[in-house]
C-alpha cells in the first residue's frame, strides 16, 4: 500500500511539473511574454522593466525554475485589475464557485443516478429509450444556451426567478440546473453501463438464484457495487464544475472562479488568467490522486496490479 | 441481458433473404434503407450545403447593417417586423439569417478541421506510444496525464488568451486540447494489436517499424479514431461557441454562433428571445446530429466501443 501511495504521488507530481512547463512554454514560444505580462498599452521603458522584475531576461531553464519556486510558494503573481495576489482572489471566490457547484451536482445525481439506474434494469424498454433520449440531450444542449433559455422562460416571460446574482435558493436554481445538466447525462451513461456491468456478474447470478427478490438484488446487491465509478465520476465532475463553470458565472453575474476567470480574460489580465489555470490543474491533479489511492484502499485488487 | 450479446445473438440468428424478399418490408433492401443514419443525415446534409454554398444563399452581408433597417426588427412573423429580414436584425441592424448561414460555415470548419487535427496528431501519438513503447511511451503518456487534467475549456481559454483571437487559431488551439482522448484509447488497441500473430509475423518477415505502423497497426485503429472523431465533433462545435461566446474566439465581425449568442444576450432581458434562441438551436441540432452519426457509426464498427 505504501509502495502505491509513493508510486502514485511521484506520478502526480511528474503530471503537475509537465502541466507547469507546459504552461511556461506556451507563454514564450508564442511571441514575446512581456506583451502579456505587461499591461495593456504599455510603453517601452515600462516593457524593459517587466522584462527584468518577472527574471524574462534571463536563460529560460533558469526561468523555468523560478518559475516552479513561485509555484511552490504559492507565489502567483499578482492581478493588474485587483492589484492582489492571485490566490487571495481564487481562494475568496472559491465558496461561491463551490456552492454552485455542490447544487449542480445535486441536480446531476437526482436525474442521472435513477435514470441510469432504471435504463439498466429496463434495457431497450420505454425507460431506457427516454434515459437514451435525455442522454443525448445533455450531450447536444450546450449548458450555456439552456442558462439563457431558462432565463428567458422563468425570468423574462414568467417572472418567477431571478435573473442572476447570488442569494438565497432562488437565484441558485437556474445556474445549477444549465450547470449539472451536461454532468448529469455523463452520470446517466456511467450508472447504467455501470450497472448493466454488475448485473451480468456471477454474484448477482447468484443472488438470483437463491431467490433473493428483484428489488433486493439490485438495490443491495448491485447498486451498491456499480455505484463506485459513479461517485469516482461525481468527484472528478465536482473540482470541473468548480474551475470550468466559466459561462455559466457569467450568464448568471455568480461571483465564482468562472466569473474571475472571464474578468480575466476581458481586461487582459494575464497572471489572473494564468493563475486560475495553475491552480485548477492542481486542485484535479489532487483530487484524482486522492480518488487513486482511495480505491487501492478499498480494493486490493488495483493496489496490487502492475 | 445486455444489449452487446442481444444485438450479436440477433446478427447471427438473423436468416439471409431470398432474392424477392429484398425490398419487401423485412428484406434486405429495408433494412439497409432503415440502418442508414437519416435523421442525422437529414440535419447535417442541409447545414453543409448551407455553409457551402452560403455566398449565394445569404440574403444579405453578414458583416454589414441591411441599408435602411432598424436594429432589433424581430422576425417576418412578428409585430414590426418585415419580410426583408425574415429572421430580424440585430444590434448592428444585421440580418440575423445570414449571419446563421454564415455562422453555420464557421461551426462546421472548426468542427470538422478540429477534430481531423485533434485526431490525427493523438492517433498518430497513441500508434507510437502503444507500438514503440519504453521511454516514448512514458514520456507520451505523461503529457497526456497532464494536459487530461485541465478541463478542456479552461486549457483551451488560456491557449486563446496567449495566443489571440482567429478561426485558424482556434482550430489549432482545439486540436491541441483534445488530441489527449484519442492517445489514450489508441494507445490501448495498439498495445493488444501488438501482441496479435498478423504483427508477429511482418516483424519476423523482417518489415520496418513504419511499414508495420502503416500498413498494419493504423488501419486496425482506424475504426476507432473515426468513432472517436465523431462523437468529439460536437464536443469542439460546442468548445468553439464557447470560445466565441467568451469574445476570444472568431473575432467579430465574422459572425459565429457563439459570438451571435454572446451578443443577443442583453437584448434577451427585454423579451427579444430571436438573438439567443436561433443561434442555439443551430448549435443544438448540428451538435445532436453529430452525436447521433457518432452513435451509429459507433454501433457499425466497433462493437467494443457499443457500451461506452
Amino acid at each position: 500500500m505504501r509502495q502505491f501511495i509513493i508510486r502514485r504521488t511521484v506520478y502526480a507530481i511528474i503530471t503537475l511539473l509537465i502541466l507547469s512547463l507546459t504552461i511556461f512554454l506556451v507563454v514564450r514560444l508564442t511571441g514575446d511574454p512581456v506583451t502579456l505580462l505587461a499591461e495593456p498599452g504599455a510603453r517601452p521603458e515600462d516593457l524593459a522593466r517587466v522584462r527584468v522584475e518577472w527574471g524574462l531576461d534571463r536563460p529560460l531553464p533558469v526561468q523555468y525554475l523560478s518559475f516552479l519556486e513561485n509555484i511552490l510558494t504559492g507565489k502567483l503573481g499578482n492581478s493588474f485589475n485587483y492589484e492582489m495576489p492571485v490566490s487571495t482572489l481564487y481562494f475568496q471566490r472559491l465558496p461561491n464557485s463551490l456552492e454552485l457547484a455542490l447544487a449542480a451536482s445535486l441536480i446531476s445525481f437526482v436525474i442521472g443516478i435513477p435514470a441510469g439506474l432504471i435504463s439498466a434494469v429496463r434495457v431497450n424498454g420505454a425507460w431506457d429509450n427516454f434515459g437514451k433520449i435525455v442522454a443525448l440531450l445533455g450531450l447536444s444542449v450546450p449548458g450555456f444556451w439552456l442558462g439563457l433559455v431558462l432565463i428567458l422562460v422563468f425570468s423574462v416571460w414568467l417572472g418567477w426567478l431571478p435573473t442572476s446574482g447570488q442569494g438565497d435558493w432562488c437565484n441558485l436554481i437556474m445556474p445549477a440546473l444549465a450547470l449539472g445538466w451536461y454532468f448529469a447525462a455523463s452520470l446517466l451513461r456511467l450508472t447504467r453501463s455501470s450497472m448493466l456491468e454488475v448485473l451480468r456478474s456471477e454474484y448477482i447470478k447468484l443472488a438470483r438464484l437463491k431467490g433473493l427478490p428483484g428489488v433486493v438484488v439490485i438495490g443491495m446487491h448491485a447498486f451498491k457495487n456499480a455505484l463506485i465509478p459513479v461517485i469516482t465520476l461525481a468527484g472528478v465532475n465536482l473540482v470541473i464544475m468548480v474551475n470550468a463553470a466559466v459561462i455559466i458565472e457569467v450568464i448568471f453575474a455568480w461571483p465564482g472562479i468562472g466569473r474571475l476567470l472571464y474578468e480575466g480574460i476581458f481586461q487582459r489580465d494575464f497572471p489572473l488568467v494564468q493563475g486560475i489555470v495553475l491552480l485548477a490543474g492542481m486542485m484535479i491533479v489532487a483530487i484524482n490522486l486522492v480518488i487513486d489511492i482511495v480505491y487501492a484502499w478499498i480494493d486490493p485488487r488495483i493496489r496490487l496490479a502492475r | 441481458m445486455t444489449t452487446t450479446d442481444e444485438i450479436a445473438t440477433a446478427t447471427a440468428a438473423a436468416p439471409v433473404p431470398a432474392a424477392q424478399e429484398f425490398f419487401t418490408p423485412r428484406g434486405t433492401g429495408w433494412r439497409w434503407v432503415r440502418e442508414l443514419p437519416l435523421v442525422p443525415l437529414a440535419i447535417l446534409v442541409p447545414f453543409i450545403l448551407i455553409a457551402i454554398l452560403a455566398n449565394f444563399i445569404a440574403p444579405y452581408d453578414p458583416t454589414e447593417p441591411i441599408p435602411g433597417a432598424k436594429i432589433f426588427e424581430p422576425p417576418f412573423w412578428m409585430q414590426g417586423g418585415s419580410t426583408r429580414a425574415l429572421l430580424g436584425t440585430d444590434f448592428q441592424a444585421r440580418d440575423v439569417l445570414s449571419r446563421l448561414i454564415f455562422g453555420a460555415r464557421v461551426s462546421l470548419i472548426v468542427g470538422v478541421v478540429g477534430t481531423i487535427v485533434a485526431g490525427s496528431l493523438g492517433t498518430a501519438l497513441g500508434i507510437l506510444s502503444g507500438y514503440l513503447g519504453g521511454w516514448v511511451d512514458q514520456l507520451i503518456m505523461r503529457v497526456t496525464d497532464a494536459w487530461l487534467a485541465l478541463p478542456a475549456l479552461v486549457f483551451a481559454i488560456f491557449l486563446a488568451t496567449v495566443v489571440g483571437p482567429s478561426m485558424w487559431n482556434i482550430i489549432i488551439i482545439l486540436g491541441l486540447v483534445y488530441w489527449t482522448r484519442y492517445t489514450r484509447v489508441i494507445r490501448g488497441e495498439v498495445l493488444s494489436l501488438r501482441e496479435r500473430e498478423f504483427v508477429k509475423l511482418a516483424e519476423i518477415a523482417g518489415g520496418s517499424r513504419t511499414r508495420i505502423i502503416l500498413r498494419h497497426i493504423l488501419p486496425n485503429v482506424m475504426n476507432s479514431a473515426m468513432v472517436l472523431a465523431s462523437l468529439t465533433i460536437g464536443v469542439v462545435i460546442i468548445a468553439e461557441a464557447s470560445l466565441s461566446f467568451l469574445g476570444i474566439g472568431v473575432p467579430a465581425p465574422q459572425p459565429a454562433w457563439g459570438s451571435m449568442l454572446s451578443d443577443g444576450r442583453s437584448m434577451m432581458m427585454v423579451g427579444d428571445w430571436w438573438l439567443t434562441v436561433f443561434p442555439g438551436l443551430c448549435i443544438l441540432l448540428v451538435v445532436l446530429a453529430t452525436q447521433l452519426l457518432g452513435d451509429w457509426l459507433r454501433v457499425r464498427l466497433d462493437p467494443q466501443l457499443r457500451n461506452m
